[in-house]
């Protein structure tokens, strides 16, 4: 929380992108989070990200739930549209609005509570539909807004800041991801924007459900010694597989890598991402190799992150369903009334 | 690089650009803060102590801190700094119980003090209320130097010299005024235990043409005719006016002018007019009353008619840069400019002259004829003579006489005490927390975006009718208030306290300018070029911390940082603070001296 809203003065030298905006264009309206909350960086990445893709911020679509985390998309993007919806029903506010408007970018935000509890079953079913977007869980273990009750995203045997312990089986939602068939899977860390923004922007660029995990702090009620969400132990057990670079064009690949290091993969929509592996063996297109190395590691309690898992020959929703390419909006009388004629053939089609 | 060390004073100094850029170092932001809350009297007494002539200077200060101004470099232009100590100068209530008390008893030491300038009169303020006996001596009937015999009344009224004037010589100064000083060793044959020479660069340079002898009646030298208006022995001048001269006293003395009956009054310079030494405020008000300045145009003769002076001729030039990049003026072939005109005024530099100082009394010269003064301590070879101001190294302005006069003050007490003159004090530093609740400070950390307000002017029909009629009116308080909103509180620094930090980043995304980075560590030019927006500006310093936890640096560039407080309010730990920086000058008396 803070009193005066930032200034609108910014640093004269500020780069500026191809639409002529610089990064602050990109912000929203002051936060009201806790200090020091990793919420308010996944906000700066999500600005960033968008202005380094030059992205109109009209035709970005951001939609939440309920929870600390849902609140945010006021604090980026205060262009663009905005749908705060209620407890765990994001997910299938964003499959509607997709579906009636498949030309612009779908940002859902939202929290381990809102994803993981409530919105569990809302969660999968838009997952494994692969609807077009980039679904964000910011992950901080705990219902914040609701004064830190332990999530189901808490590791069991982690601590709350009382000392106790929780008992419960933990909830690891990349791995569902990867189950329901998301088909660009990625972890990070609020406190690491070099992985976090190129990760958000390959998720932008992909088309089909695109699932991102952001471990982000708790200041307020998880960042304590015995939680397995805090700045310290996230830092000491984050184990990245690969390091991203984001490319909307081709380039040649720099030599400056030993050979075998650098993999490059090239997006449906032409983008290029260039994958710097940190774990020499980890094939980020084996969906079950993913899922198996996820449960080993996670059981060796390290904290494993990059991009997970990448179909970049991905198809979504609108594809299975072959919908009508025009957003509805568009549609014209002659479209969306065709006539009794139409009405006619098609119920004789389904005699 | 290594972690920067706040405790060294020039550090957080130099962050107030305004203050730093101060030769007498005066603290503006914080009497500009007085000023916002309306604490007119404070803010004067806080310019009063470093400056010494807080209304004088906020009409005339040649302003070094606006050009410096970190206001400059985050929107078009920087706070009206100078205009604003006005503001405290015109609301102030009654200060006389707020000077320093002056001892009845005196310590038994007598200072002579050469000129009743704004450096003499410095050397006086800060001894007498040590118990000093100083005994000022001028040429002129009446103390104030050029201030009094220069500065045309229509930019610094009478009255406000008076004043300010008055309160030292009011502090039992002894005067001997009206007789000027012809010889240094008699000065030091009457005993003084120090001589502080303040007497400036007094002698105007002159132009060695054809018709300058045969013309002299109506050619005059610029600051002898501007003394002799200040003091009435001239009141009028020719209906056409040439002024030869870029400078401050040119400019003078095309507005008097201008006043005195020139109606049509031309300011002629030989090179270009942005080269002009005069400030580009003084040359706007001068073109602003209708005063034409023509520029590379080199004098080559008084032309006489019925031996009477008629007009001059003029050289056309033109800038011509060689290899290297030097400048010379070439002669562009053409027709020679003939203007008319009934009297010129020559205002083309001012020297030092220094007749009175006898050359075998042990105080060196050098080559140009300008004694060896200490730039530090103000001394010249001759260990008890102290020059300061226009005499020690050539014309500045009031604000250097000031700072000279301060320094000069401090040597003097230092070897009247027996100490070594060369040990100078350090300035006496504060850092104090602003920080009232968790998103309260006491100082308002809303940045202002207005831009810089104009100060009203009187009525121009009205100005040029009469000399002392000033021309600016100054801010009123609503006005003064805005202004002062503008000024972004360099001095409350944003202090970093590496321990505390969690590198959260939650400062780094909330910085409205960009200014703070985390990254690995390196030299000092491969950092700038990496921060979050590159540091492109060597003159301001990158605050370096301590290796944080992840094995990475705090750096943040001083540049552009407005000094919002955001980094401290969104800081989950309170690894940034905003501390209030106060450093001042330490002055002559106990604390100048060692213990
Ligand atoms: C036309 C003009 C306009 C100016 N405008 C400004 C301005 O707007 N702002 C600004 O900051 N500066 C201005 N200046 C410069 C400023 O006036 C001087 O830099 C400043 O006054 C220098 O102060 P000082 O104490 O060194 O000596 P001065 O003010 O020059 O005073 C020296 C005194 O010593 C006296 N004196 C000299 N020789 C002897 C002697 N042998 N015996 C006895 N007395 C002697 C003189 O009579 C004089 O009163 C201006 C200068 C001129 C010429
Ligand atoms: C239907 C409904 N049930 C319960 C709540 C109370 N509630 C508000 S936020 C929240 C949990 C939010 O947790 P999470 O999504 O992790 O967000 P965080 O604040 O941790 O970012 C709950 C249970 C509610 N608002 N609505
Ligand atoms: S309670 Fe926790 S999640 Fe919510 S704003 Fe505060 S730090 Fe962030
Ligand atoms: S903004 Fe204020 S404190 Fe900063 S340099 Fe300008 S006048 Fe000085
Ligand atoms: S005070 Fe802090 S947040 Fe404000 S501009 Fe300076 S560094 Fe940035
Ligand atoms: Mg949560």
């Amino acid at each position: 929380m803070t009193y005066i809203a930032k200034p609108k003065l910014h640093h004269p030298k500020l780069p500026t992108n191809k639409l002529g905006f610089t990064h602050r264009d990109y912000e929203g309206a002051v936060s009201t989070l806790c200090a020091g909350c990793g919420h308010d960086s996944i906000s700066a990445a999500i600005v960033q990200a968008c202005f380094e893709l030059d992205l109109p911020p009209h035709r970005i679509a951001k939609l939440s739930g309920i929870g600390c985390s849902s609140k945010t998309p006021t604090y980026f993007l205060g262009a663009s549209h905005g749908f705060n919806s209620v407890h765990g029903r994001m997910p299938s506010v964003l499959t509607g609005a997709n579906l009636a408007n498949r030309d612009l970018i779908y940002l859902g935000v939202s929290g381990d509570g809102d994803s993981a509890s409530i919105g569990l079953g809302q969660f999968a079913h838009s997952i494994r539909r692969g609807v077009n977007m980039v679904y964000i869980v910011e992950n901080n273990g705990v219902y914040g807004l609701t004064k830190g009750q332990f999530s189901a995203t808490a590791d069991k045997g982690s601590k709350n800041k009382r000392g106790v312990m929780n008992t419960d089986s933990s909830i690891d939602m990349v791995s569902m991801a990867l189950q329901f068939g998301a088909s660009f899977v990625a972890r990070s860390f609020s406190g690491d924007k070099d992985q976090l923004v190129p990760l958000l922007k390959a998720a932008i660029a992909h088309d089909g459900a695109a699932f991102l995990d952001v471990i982000s702090p708790c200041v307020a009620f998880n960042n304590h010694l015995g939680s397995t969400k805090s700045f310290d132990f996230v830092r000491e057990h984050n184990e990245a597989v690969n390091r991203l670079d984001f490319i909307t064009t081709r380039e040649p690949i720099r030599v400056d890598y030993q050979p075998g290091t650098v993999e490059v993969v090239t997006q449906h929509d032409g983008s290029v991402l260039r994958l710097r592996k940190v774990a020499a063996d980890y094939d980020v297109h084996n969906r079950i190799a993913a899922m198996n190395y996820l449960q080993e590691r996670g059981a060796a309690g390290e904290v494993v992150t990059g991009l997970l898992y990448l179909d970049a020959e991905a198809h979504d929703l609108h594809g299975y369903l072959n919908t009508v390419e025009k957003p509805f909006n568009e549609l014209g009388e002659a479209e969306l009334i065709p006539g009794s004629e139409s009405l006619e053939r098609f119920n004789q089609s389904l005699r | 690089m290594d972690p920067t060390d706040i405790r060294v004073p020039d550090y957080f100094h130099k962050v107030v650009d305004c203050q730093w850029a101060c030769p007498s170092h005066t603290p503006v932001p914080e009497y500009i803060r007085l000023i916002a809350a309306g604490r007119y009297t404070d803010a004067y007494m806080v310019n009063w102590a470093s400056n010494v002539f807080p209304g004088i200077l906020g009409r005339t200060c040649d302003r070094p801190c606006e050009p410096a101004c970190r206001r400059g470099r985050v929107e078009k232009e920087p706070v009206a700094i100078c205009r604003l100590k006005r503001v405290a100068a015109d609301n102030k209530g009654e200060i006389k119980r707020l000077l320093p008390a002056i001892p009845a008893r005196k310590n038994g030491k007598r200072v002579a003090l050469l000129g009743a300038g704004p450096a003499s009169l410095t050397v006086a303020r800060d001894l007498m209320p040590l118990g000093y006996h100083c005994v000022l001596y001028d040429g002129d009937g009446r103390a104030g130097g050029m201030i009094r015999s220069q500065i045309p009344k229509f930019r610094l009224p009478e009255a406000v010299i008076d004043e300010e004037v008055g309160y030292i010589t009011d502090m039992g100064v002894e005067l001997r005024l009206g007789r000027r000083v012809d010889s240094l060793k008699a000065v030091l044959a009457e005993g003084y235990d120090a001589v502080f020479v303040g007497t400036g660069a007094p002698r105007g340079r002159d132009l060695d043409i054809p018709g300058r002898k045969e013309a002299a009646a109506n050619i005059h030298i610029g600051i002898d005719w501007l003394s002799s208006v200040s003091f009435g022995h001239i009141d009028k001048i020719g209906r056409r006016v040439i002024v030869l001269g870029g400078g401050n006293t040119a400019m003078d003395c095309c507005r008097s002018s201008k006043r005195l009956g020139g109606e049509q009054v031309t300011v002629v310079v030989r090179s270009g007019f942005d080269e002009m030494k005069a400030s580009p405020w003084e040359k706007e008000d001068a073109m602003h009353e209708g005063i034409p300045i023509l520029n590379y145009l080199v004098p080559r003769e008084f032309v006489l008619r019925d031996g009477r002076l008629a007009g001059m001729r003029f050289e056309k030039v033109a800038a011509h840069y060689d290899g290297t990049g030097r400048r010379s003026l070439v002669a562009t072939g053409e027709p020679d400019l003939l203007l008319d005109c009934d009297d010129v005024l020559v205002a083309v530099g001012q020297e030092n002259a220094f007749p009175w100082i006898e050359r075998d009394i042990g105080l060196d010269f050098d080559k140009w004829g300008m004694p060896k003064v200490d730039p530090r301590t103000m001394q010249s070879t001759l260990p008890k003579v102290f020059f300061g101001g226009d005499a020690a190294f050539g014309p500045k302005n009031i604000i250097w006489a000031v700072a000279h006069g301060h320094e000069a003050a401090v040597s003097i007490d230092k070897l009247l005490s027996g100490e070594q003159v060369k040990d100078r004090p350090p300035p006496l530093v504060n850092l104090v927390s602003q920080k009232m609740g968790i998103h309260e400070w006491s100082y308002d950390n809303d940045v202002s975006l207005d831009l810089r307000y104009k100060v009203p002017h009187a009525e121009q029909a009205v100005a040029l009718k009469n000399i002392k009629v000033e021309v600016e009116l100054g801010f009123d308080r609503k006005l003064g208030y805005l202004e002062a909103e503008r000024c972004l509180n360099c001095d409350v620094q944003t202090v970093f306290a590496a321990p505390l930090c969690i590198e959260c980043d939650a400062c780094v995304d909330i910085c409205p300018m960009d200014c703070i980075t985390f990254t690995g560590n390196g030299g000092e030019n491969e950092l700038r070029p990496r921060l979050k927006v590159p540091a492109n500006n060597p003159s301001q310093d990158l605050y370096v911390s301590a290796a944080l936890k992840t094995g990475r640096v705090m750096v943040k560039d001083e540049d552009v940082c407005l000094h919002c407080g955001l980094c401290a309010e969104r800081c989950p730990t309170g690894a940034w603070d905003m501390q209030k920086f106060l450093l001042e000058m330490t002055q002559a008396g106990p604390a100048c001296r060692s213990r």
